[in-house]
């Protein structure tokens, strides 16, 4: 495996949401402001990457059968870490208590624990962290362009500074959680007019 | 009174799936044929109903503030315990049904272990954690109303990708990208029950 590969692979070619559909599930409800997709994409970063690197300096000491649960612990810890973290900057960089649960979701967000289990329990530390960053680093990607849309036209505003025309009626619509699955929807339909091989039959 | 509101509530309009997006690639992946739909969701609605409540007397009687010792808060500590108390019943349920009723555990297979790690499950316990119940029937209601709603959304989209299969989609979208925008649009029909005040 060549490390560039490994790097940029995830954030095109085999992006973790629009093509191996993993971590959906806490995602697309922190998509209506680009500060909570960044923040929560970096959070999805840091904890990607670092337990990936953590198991992966593990892996020859785990046995088989209890991986599972060892995985679940680390992975716990950094999140619980990441929320931590969060909180003591809460004075200065206030955070709503929505995007904290979806914090805590990152236990369960199906790129930590599949890139573990595929890529981390059979590599080198270095590259397995790599991998775990380029994930996370594809995830927000795609998070960032849903964000991007939903606030321009949802609020008229980026990071909450004013850009659009103060006559520009805000559309409600945008702001809903459906209207992220239909953006992805669109984001799909893109990526595979660009990389046809990636069509369904 | 309060319980059919808040079970009503919990199934249309704080459904999971259409308002919270938990549980969704499990959701995506196993939405092909209703069958197999319909027996992921009884399995998921099963697992909410015991768990949200055993985590709800965790949280209260053992997490919270001034629970267990005087002064001490233990509540950052409640992911790691939800998890493990998830992981752990979801493994006695696995054991209790293979034993006493072979014919669900052979119908279930692979889906009853995966669903320690579906988010909506966590969910349903963070959930019940931020909204406050005042009693444990309240989070069992709770647990039941929106086990129930991920039950009836994910046999609903199973019917719609049955039918979606014989119709002409074009193909970069086909698959993946008509299944995202066939979950907004029912999603945005679901949104009907938001003004619903109970």
């Amino acid at each position: 495996m060549k490390l560039k590969e490994t790097i940029f692979d995830p954030i095109f070619k085999s992006n973790p949401i629009t093509v191996l559909v993993l971590g959906i599930c806490s995602s697309l409800a922190v998509t209506v402001t680009m500060k909570g997709a960044l923040v929560m994409a970096l959070s999805v970063m840091a904890v990607c990457g670092i337990s990936s690197f953590i198991l992966s300096t593990l892996r020859n000491t785990i046995p088989g059968r209890v991986r599972i649960i060892v995985q679940l612990v680390v992975v716990a810890m950094m999140v619980i870490l990441v929320d931590q973290i969060l909180k003591s900057f809460e004075a200065t960089f206030p955070i709503d208590k929505q995007l904290s649960v979806y914090i805590s979701l990152i236990i369960t967000n199906c790129i930590v624990m599949g890139r573990i289990e595929a890529f981390a329990l059979g590599n080198k530390p270095i590259p397995s962290l790599l991998d775990g960053l380029a994930n996370g680093a594809g995830y927000g990607l795609v998070l960032l362009i849903v964000a991007f849309f939903r606030e321009l036209l949802g609020s008229g505003t980026l990071f909450g500074m004013q850009i659009m025309p103060a006559s520009y009626v805000t559309n409600n619509l945008v702001i809903l959680p459906p209207f992220a699955l239909i953006l992805l929807g669109c984001i799909v339909w893109v990526q595979r007019s660009i990389q046809k091989d990636l069509q369904e039959k | 009174m309060e319980y059919i509101s808040l079970f009503v509530k919990s199934i249309f309009v704080d459904n999971m799936i259409f308002a919270y997006f938990l549980g969704m690639c499990s959701y995506l992946a196993v939405s092909k044929n209703v069958k197999t739909a319909s027996g992921l969701g009884l399995a998921v609605m099963f697992v909410l109903l015991v768990t949200v409540p055993v985590n709800y007397l965790l949280n209260k009687y053992v997490l919270g503030p001034d629970a267990l010792i005087e002064g001490v808060d233990l509540s950052f500590l409640s992911v790691i315990i939800f998890i493990a108390v998830i992981a752990a019943i979801v493994q006695i349920v696995e054991m209790f049904v293979e034993r006493f009723a072979p014919a669900l555990y052979s119908a279930l297979g692979i889906f009853l272990p995966l669903i320690a790690v579906n988010c909506a499950i966590l969910g349903g316990a963070l959930f019940m954690q931020q909204k406050e119940f005042a009693n444990v029937g309240e989070s069992a209601v709770y647990a039941l109303g929106s086990g129930l709603g991920w039950f009836l959304a994910i046999v609903a989209l199973a019917a719609i990708r049955e039918k979606l299969s014989y119709s002409n989609v074009p193909a970069p979208l086909k698959g993946l990208g008509i299944t995202f925008i066939t979950v907004g649009l029912m999603g945005i029909a679901f949104m009907a029950f938001m003004g619903i005040s109970l």
